[in-house]
């Protein structure tokens, strides 16, 4: 799988080129809300409240695509869609994905910080 | 209000980056930016900053999007806050969500900063189309109040013109919408001073104020000359002459007057242009249309003006009923017009003439049902009445004063200096034609007394030969002697004397002319008109023709002529 199915550059450089001064807090910032997300992701997926699942996954979605990350915003509307179906079956499944999708988008983002 | 760079914009979103995000974006197009983290946040915000432009995350903790969407456009009111949804939602039912709650768009992510500077811009072109809808919305209704507070005023003046009248005689019903007068309806009714009544029915050509504004003069015209007892073809004359002068062309009146002599229970009629009115008799319940027979007053000038009028005799106890077009064309829902055939047949079926009235209007406004109420109806009866049983709030109906005979003498002299610079003939016809009775012959009065006044003057007092004048140099030559002969004329007299006498029937005027010059031999002309002997040339065979009886006597120094007349109406 190549660097740009999990990234958009285009984004990137497009919000560096907004934000400016502030594209590093962002960057940070969304890692480490996404951190924050994903350790609540488990949580809830320990309980039943499957339509806090759906909101959660549907707010890291919005997030992850304006950063650029389109796999995982991909892989976090799947969730959303079996959240919202309620199809509990293999959420562990598509959450240990994401988890592994955001692990490779953060050395990506990093690298780019680092460029 | 385009200015892009005044505008203060509300983001509302919980997710860090996506707000800073857009706070970066919307801050770098140069707007004011305010950030809330949730709805009740957003709220907030919205009630303190009255921002220009709301953008709201849909799915927010404490209160998501929606609610919040809700709220600011309560908090909105009239004014125009675009509420753009930011939202990753794709189907349907989440957007129609969001449209229903008070959205007026989306900006979906990942944001682009291109869309949503064009968005911002569209949205801010339409707050100002807005603001001036809002603006000019303000500014019609602020004009439609003062209309219809001018309206009341010009009402209030017009009610004061033309309900000076006898409107609330008790002979006399009417139905008028309180603004019918901004529909262009006018009635009015005043009392002659020999005790007929006079009313008028009458509908201007269009609607509101143009439509309004010949009522008034013709209301004014109108009791000015009715209380004075001026004739209904002097005061028509007089109206349509006016209306003619004041009118734009293509502005006139349909109007139908009437005139009712309750002593001799006779009407006269004029009707130009209304539908015809109708007269009830309850004797053998026949109705007898009033129809128009003359063009609407204000079309004419004056000279081609008709004021002949229709005479109809009837009993105590007959009606007479007046509409303008506004029953004829009374609509029902299925867009039929009223028409006079339902009135003539609501007139057949009458059993009790009391009611008519009442029947009309109820079967007008049962025919028009549910269809559009045109507040335009006019309508107005009139009952044959004995003068002894009509009665008026403000009006005596002083029939027996009026018909209590009249009589006066009047005495004049022209004295020799005044014979040159001194006209006493228009001094006279004033005096003559405050007599009511005298008002409608000022035109033959006037001929009368310049014939006779010229004669005594010319071939009594400076002794003129009238031979002189019977070649076309003779006139010349005439009037250079009588020119020369005032000049110097220093004694001699014109005695003019008045006899009058008038009751209710009619009444004579005697004249009697004297002058001071050596009179003229009249012997041959005892007994046979003066005008077929060439008397004097023309003048004086008019006075015939005008006058009962032409007379002369002492030295023909003397006139005496009667003129006489018959009270008609």
């Amino acid at each position: 799988m190549s660097v740009t199915q999990h990234i958009s550059y285009d984004a990137l450089n497009s919000l560096k080129e907004v934000m400016e001064d502030d594209f590093n807090f962002l960057i940070e910032t969304f890692l480490h809300d996404s951190e924050d997300r994903l350790g609540k992701l488990h949580e809830l997926l320990g309980g039943d409240d499957v339509d806090a699942i759906r909101r959660a996954s549907h707010s890291f979605k919005g997030s992850c695509s304006n950063l650029g990350a389109l796999r995982l915003a991909s892989l976090c509307a799947a969730l959303e869609r079996k959240a919202f179906d309620r199809n509990i079956a293999d959420l562990a499944v598509d959450l240990a994905e994401i988890e592994e999708e955001f692990l490779i988008v953060k050395q990506i983002m990093l690298d780019f910080l680092a460029h | 209000m385009n200015d892009l760079r005044s505008l203060k914009i509300l983001v509302a979103d919980d997710t860090d980056t996506d707000r800073l995000i857009l706070e970066t974006i919307v801050r770098k197009e140069g707007h004011q930016v305010f950030s809330a983290k949730n709805g009740l946040e957003a709220v907030a915000i919205f009630q303190q900053e009255h921002p220009d432009i709301v953008l709201l995350d849909a799915l927010m903790p404490e209160m998501d999007g929606f609610d919040a969407a809700r709220q600011i456009k309560n908090l909105a009111g009239d004014e125009l806050v675009p509420i753009i949804f930011l939202t990753s939602l794709q189907d349907t039912d989440s957007l129609v969500h969001c449209l229903d709650a008070g959205g007026d768009d989306f900006l979906s992510k990942p944001y682009n900063r291109v869309i949503l500077k064009a968005k911002i811009k569209s949205f801010n072109r339409m707050r100002g189309l807005h603001n001036t809808m809002i603006t000019q919305r303000d500014q019609l209704a602020q004009h439609h109040q003062r209309l219809l507070q001018e309206q009341a005023v010009a009402k209030q003046v017009f009610d004061n013109v033309a309900h000076s009248g006898c409107l609330n005689a008790s002979n006399v019903r009417y139905f008028l919408s309180s603004l019918a007068v901004f529909n262009g309806d006018v009635v009015v009714a005043g009392i002659r001073p020999n005790g007929n009544m006079m009313v008028l029915l009458g509908d201007f050509t269009g609607h509101g104020l143009p439509a309004a504004i010949g009522a008034m003069p013709l209301a004014s015209t109108f009791y000015g000359m009715v209380n004075k007892g001026f004739s209904m073809s002097d005061v028509l004359c007089e109206i349509n002459k006016k209306l003619k002068t004041i009118l734009p062309i293509g502005l006139f009146c349909c109007a139908t007057m009437i005139d009712f002599n309750f002593r001799r229970k006779r009407i006269k009629v004029w009707n130009g242009g209304l539908p015809a009115g109708m007269i009830y008799r309850h004797l053998d319940r026949s109705v007898i249309p009033l129809r128009s027979t003359h063009l609407p007053l204000g079309v004419l000038p004056e000279k081609s003006f008709k004021d002949d009028v229709q005479l109809y005799d009837l009993d105590e106890g007959d009606r007479i009923f007046m509409w303008s077009d506004g029953i004829h064309e009374a609509r029902n829902p299925a867009g039929d017009m009223y028409g006079e055939e339902r009135l003539l047949e609501v007139l057949a079926q009458a059993n009790e003439p009391a009611i008519i009235f009442d029947e009309i209007l109820t079967s007008v406004k049962n025919f028009i049902g549910s269809g559009e109420q045109d507040d335009d109806l006019s309508m107005i009866e009139i009952r044959m009445d004995a003068p002894e049983h009509l009665q008026h709030p403000n009006h005596y109906f002083v029939h027996q004063q009026q018909q209590l005979p009249v009589e006066w003498e009047l005495r004049f002299e022209v004295k020799p200096t005044s014979f040159k610079s001194f006209d006493p003939l228009s001094f006279l016809l004033n005096i003559l034609t405050e007599e009511p009775d005298l008002r409608s012959f000022s035109g033959s009065l006037y001929t009368i007394l310049a014939e006779l006044y010229s004669n005594a003057l010319e071939h009594g007092v400076l002794g003129l030969s009238g031979d002189i004048k019977k070649s076309p140099e003779g006139f010349a030559e005439y009037y250079a002697q009588r020119e020369k002969l005032l000049n110097e004329i220093a004694t001699g007299f014109v005695h003019i004397y008045f006899a009058y006498s008038s009751n209710i029937d009619g009444g004579s005027l005697t004249l009697r002319v004297e002058d001071s010059g050596a009179g003229f031999d009249y012997s041959a002309l005892q007994g046979k008109p003066l005008s077929t002997i060439g008397y004097s040339g023309r003048g004086i065979g008019i006075v015939e023709k005008l006058c009962k009886t032409v007379r002369y006597y002492g030295s023909g120094n003397k006139v005496e002529v009667v003129f006489a007349w018959v009270n008609d109406d």
